[in-house]
């Protein structure tokens, strides 16, 4: 042996080579937390962003709902008071929001408000007809600029050519709340409405019943149709080329990009097969194809859990295989298969880009009620959200964030009780 | 029509059914002979019988009903002259006007005359569904009754139709990917009859704006794929040096160093990060990354792009990480625990044994998972749609603004859809380029994989 390995260098080197086999772990334990930090992080940034949203600003507003002014009587039929003159009460409220108003204030004074104050005065009214000739104090919703401002997601120390709002209004705002007449109450508008083009009063109604609806034709399409298959390749196929095929296809189809699926969606279900565009049938069917792959490996898992001898008990008391595997495997396997198409639901309920592909992008300002409507589904409306300019939409694509992770935990942590619940250990 | 067609039909499937039992009742009765098969499968016979033709006159109703439809309209239609019509406006037109009267102020004659056409063959076309599907299930079920007999083995034919059903159902996958072939080449096909597949592949200009009109002004479109590939490339590189390093060492860590009690917390957790939908990546690559990308590249003196390459590159990797980081668990794994017990045996600490034999003998496996890896993060979609850029570059700056194949093929068709235009044609052939590439690396990622796992079993 060499004579230079003293015994010094010997511990110097076990010395090195502990330290490089401790680095090595940190460097393992690094990666790991910088993983975990990064999930922390993208939840915090979301999460802080989104929370705003689920407020709304409103004004106090001084409506008085003059008989002359409105053209109605007490006694107005439900057509008349749709035609009444709100929006000229609307006009006078505006205009003494503050005493002696110029004109070109009063005009700066109605860009706070939000279009949709019209609606909310004559709704108030159609509830409660008692109200005419009084003067009403109503809380109206803001402008998304104002509600933005207040909620310090845009910036006043900025130029004032750089502001939705330029100094006057600044200074109307700073009034109002000195006098107590502006407040944040919970936004109702953002879980009862559809898309529109005021972020103050958009809301995922829409596009949330359009996700529901999209989600129940997967399931109607996908869940059958994988036991069907995972039954056949697991119980009945015979061991061929043609099984082959189809098992190396499924494999393959699950790596497929979800956008190829909707180019196959637009061009072979649009184009050839003359489905409804922009419509949760043909989003979903689109969607239960890319779906499929897994949910039959996840049903093919789950019967192949089954232990043999339950099906040779039934076969040996002279069922036919069909009776054996239609009455004592699948029922058995059934949780698992729940769970497979739970977590291949969870999966079509987070895809947006094949629903971008057959047209379900489209503005959709009403709630869609039927399969063959078009709607607007939620990674959709969060796309749309995002790429608008709008800065009032930001909060709200967030908040619409936070409301489909809440959806995913729940249908993944329903998968996890199923399975935990019914999982038999054979 | 769709409602009241499941009603119908359930109502028909239910009374051919005990019109069945009823049937097979009675003969054994009036025989006083036993049965080949049970009565329900007999019920289920002619119950089948009834199904299977109302659904063919369903579906087929169903997808041809409009279009015949829209032919017969179309043909007895005369055009007005010098109107700017196309079939789908002037259909679209018609139908409105038919289906709401309030649309029909101020529209001419013609489309009246068409929209109440229109409706009257609606009208006729509804009716005769509904008595072709009644006349039909009778049918049916008037022909399975005539074959049910005392001798009649009603299990066996069901349960060879249930098998039926069932290759059915498997076969779907199969027709899946007929479908995507099919569509991607037939498009693509159209789109190459007027680009040119050198063009395409090899020409380094991609502006894909057709004149509106004839003789425009403006440049001719052209359509060089190249750059495209590149924006492609970078961005994917960019992930995976995020991703590849991350996942890998997350992997070694959780498999080979982390105590049982931090694998149970920290896996579920990875798989929260994979479970997250790519719509949300890319809402933290456009609000949160890109502005800290770009004032990062302002600090070391280079200006970013607000849509940088880089941005959407980190997002994407990490979106990969669990990906990796699982796969490589798996492989890892695999690798029989005799070698890691031999190394540690002659000497070698940890770290030794894992760069020195682990990671050898697990390099195939590794492999395979990053070309997965690689395979979706090239068909990624909504992280670079939101946070890259649209404008074709060629470039291999970071900071800069480059574009994908997926952001080009949802650009072509997120507006007007033509389909004799090549910009809108370009994603069909764009599509069948992502899906080669994706399926020979996933091809080529399960065959190592597979080669790899036989090794050690």
């Amino acid at each position: 042996m060499n004579s230079t390995l003293t015994q010094e260098r010997i511990i110097a080197l076990r010395k090195k080579r502990s330290a490089q086999d401790l680095r090595f772990k940190y460097y393992g334990f690094i990666a790991m937390c910088l993983a975990l930090a990064v999930l922390v992080f993208l939840l915090y940034s979301i999460f802080s962003r989104g929370f705003s949203a689920f407020q709304k600003t409103t004004i106090l507003l001084e409506i008085n709902y003059d008989q002359e002014v409105l053209k109605l009587t007490p006694n107005s039929t439900d057509q008349e008071i749709e035609k009444g003159k709100f929006f000229k009460v609307k006009k006078n409220a505006l205009n003494n929001v503050f005493e002696n108003l110029s004109k070109s204030d009063a005009k700066l004074i109605k860009k706070l408000f939000s279009t949709n104050i019209d609606k909310e005065i004559k709704n108030y009214y159609i509830d409660n007809p008692s109200v005419l000739n009084t003067t009403q104090k109503l809380w109206v919703t803001a402008h998304s600029n104002v509600d933005q401002m207040l909620k310090g997601n845009s910036r006043r120390d900025v130029p004032e050519d750089r502001r939705k709002l330029n100094d006057i209004q600044l200074s109307f705002i700073d009034q109002l709340v000195e006098e107590d007449r502006i407040q944040k109450e919970f936004n109702n508008f953002f879980f009862t409405r559809a898309d529109s083009r005021h972020p103050e009063i958009a809301g995922i109604a829409g596009s949330f019943m359009g996700s529901l609806l999209t989600l129940f034709v997967v399931f109607i399409l996908s869940f059958p149709i994988a036991i069907g298959a995972s039954v056949y390749l697991e119980e009945f196929a015979p061991k061929n080329k043609l099984t082959e095929l189809i098992e190396v296809n499924i494999s393959n189809l699950a790596a497929v990009p979800s956008i190829v699926f909707g180019l196959l969606g637009l061009g072979v279900l649009l184009n050839v097969f003359g489905f409804p565009r922009s419509t949760p049938l043909v989003g979903g069917t689109v969607l239960a194809l890319m779906t499929l792959p897994t949910i039959i490996i996840a049903c093919r898992a789950s019967l192949k859990a089954v232990p043999p001898s339950i099906k040779e008990g039934a076969l040996a008391i002279g069922a036919t295989k069909s009776q054996a595997v239609f009455h004592h495997v699948v029922p058995l396997a059934l949780p698992g298969t729940l769970t497979g198409t739970i977590i291949g639901l969870a999966q079509a309920l987070g895809e947006t880009a094949p629903l971008i592909m057959i047209g379900m992008v489209a503005f959709i300002p009403n709630i869609p009620t039927g399969i063959t409507e078009p709607s607007a589904s939620l990674p959709v409306q969060i796309f749309l959200w995002v790429e608008s300019a709008e800065r009032g939409f930001q909060e709200k694509s967030a908040a619409a964030i936070m409301i489909i992770l809440l959806f995913l935990f729940m249908m993944n942590a329903l998968a996890v009780y199923l399975r935990n619940r019914f999982e038999k250990k054979w | 029509m769709f409602f009241w067609s499941i009603v119908l039909i359930l109502i028909g499937i239910y009374s051919s059914y005990i019109f069945g039992k009823s049937r097979i009742k009675k003969l054994v009765y009036s025989t006083n002979l036993k049965p080949k098969s049970q009565y329900n499968y007999h019920a289920q016979y002619v119950l089948s019988w009834c199904l299977l033709p109302a659904l063919i006159v369903y579906f087929s109703w169903a997808v041809f009903e409009e279009q015949i439809i829209q032919n017969l309209i179309l043909d007895s239609f005369e055009y007005v002259e010098g109107a700017a019509y196309n079939d789908g406006l002037l259909l679209a037109e018609i139908r409105n006007v038919a289906n709401n009267t309030d649309f029909s102020e101020g529209k001419s004659q013609e489309i009246i005359n068409a929209a109440s056409q229109y409706k009257s063959l609606k009208l006729t076309s509804e009716i005769s569904f509904y008595i072709s599907i009644i006349i039909i299930m009778i049918l049916g079920s008037l022909y399975a009754v005539r074959k049910i007999n005392i001798q009649f083995n009603a299990q066996d034919t069901i349960e060879k139709y249930i098998k039926y059903i069932l290759i059915f159902c498997s076969s779907i996958a199969v027709l899946t990917t007929i479908g995507i072939i099919f569509s991607l080449i037939f498009e693509s096909f159209r789109f190459f009859s007027q680009v040119s597949i050198f063009e395409f592949l090899f020409s380094t200009e991609w502006y894909p704006f057709i004149p509106i009109r004839e003789g425009q002004a403006a440049a001719e479109g052209s359509f060089g794929a190249v750059p495209i590939f590149a924006g492609t490339f970078l961005i994917m590189i960019v992930a995976m040096c995020v991703a590849a390093p991350i996942g890998l060492l997350t992997a070694i860590y959780l498999s080979e160093y982390a105590s049982q009690k931090v694998r149970k917390t920290v896996k579920p957790l990875l798989e929260i990060l994979a479970g997250i939908p790519t719509i949300v990546y890319g809402f933290f690559a456009f609000v949160t990354v890109a502005p800290f990308v770009k004032s990062f590249g302002q600090s070391i003196g280079i200006d970013a792009s607000p849509t940088s390459a880089l941005a959407a590159g980190l997002v994407m990797g990490v979106m990969i990480i669990p990906f990796i980081s699982s796969l490589s668990d798996d492989v890892i794994n695999s690798v029989p625990q005799s070698l890691r017990e031999g190394s540690l045996g002659i000497g070698a600490n940890k770290a030794e044994t894992i760069k020195k034999v682990i990671l050898p003998a697990a390099l195939p496996g590794i492999v395979g998972a990053f070309l997965l890896a690689i395979s979706r993060a090239i068909g990624e979609t909504m992280i670079v749609v939101v946070a890259a850029g649209t404008a074709a570059n060629l470039t291999a700056n970071p900071f800069e603004n480059v574009t994908t194949v997926t952001v080009q093929i949802v650009v072509a068709l997120i507006g007007d859809q033509e389909f004799d235009n090549p910009r809108t044609l370009s994603a069909f052939a764009l599509g069948l380029v992502l899906f080669v590439i994706t399926l020979s690396l996933n091809v080529l990622a399960l065959r190592i994989v597979k080669k790899y796992r036989e090794r050690y079993e």
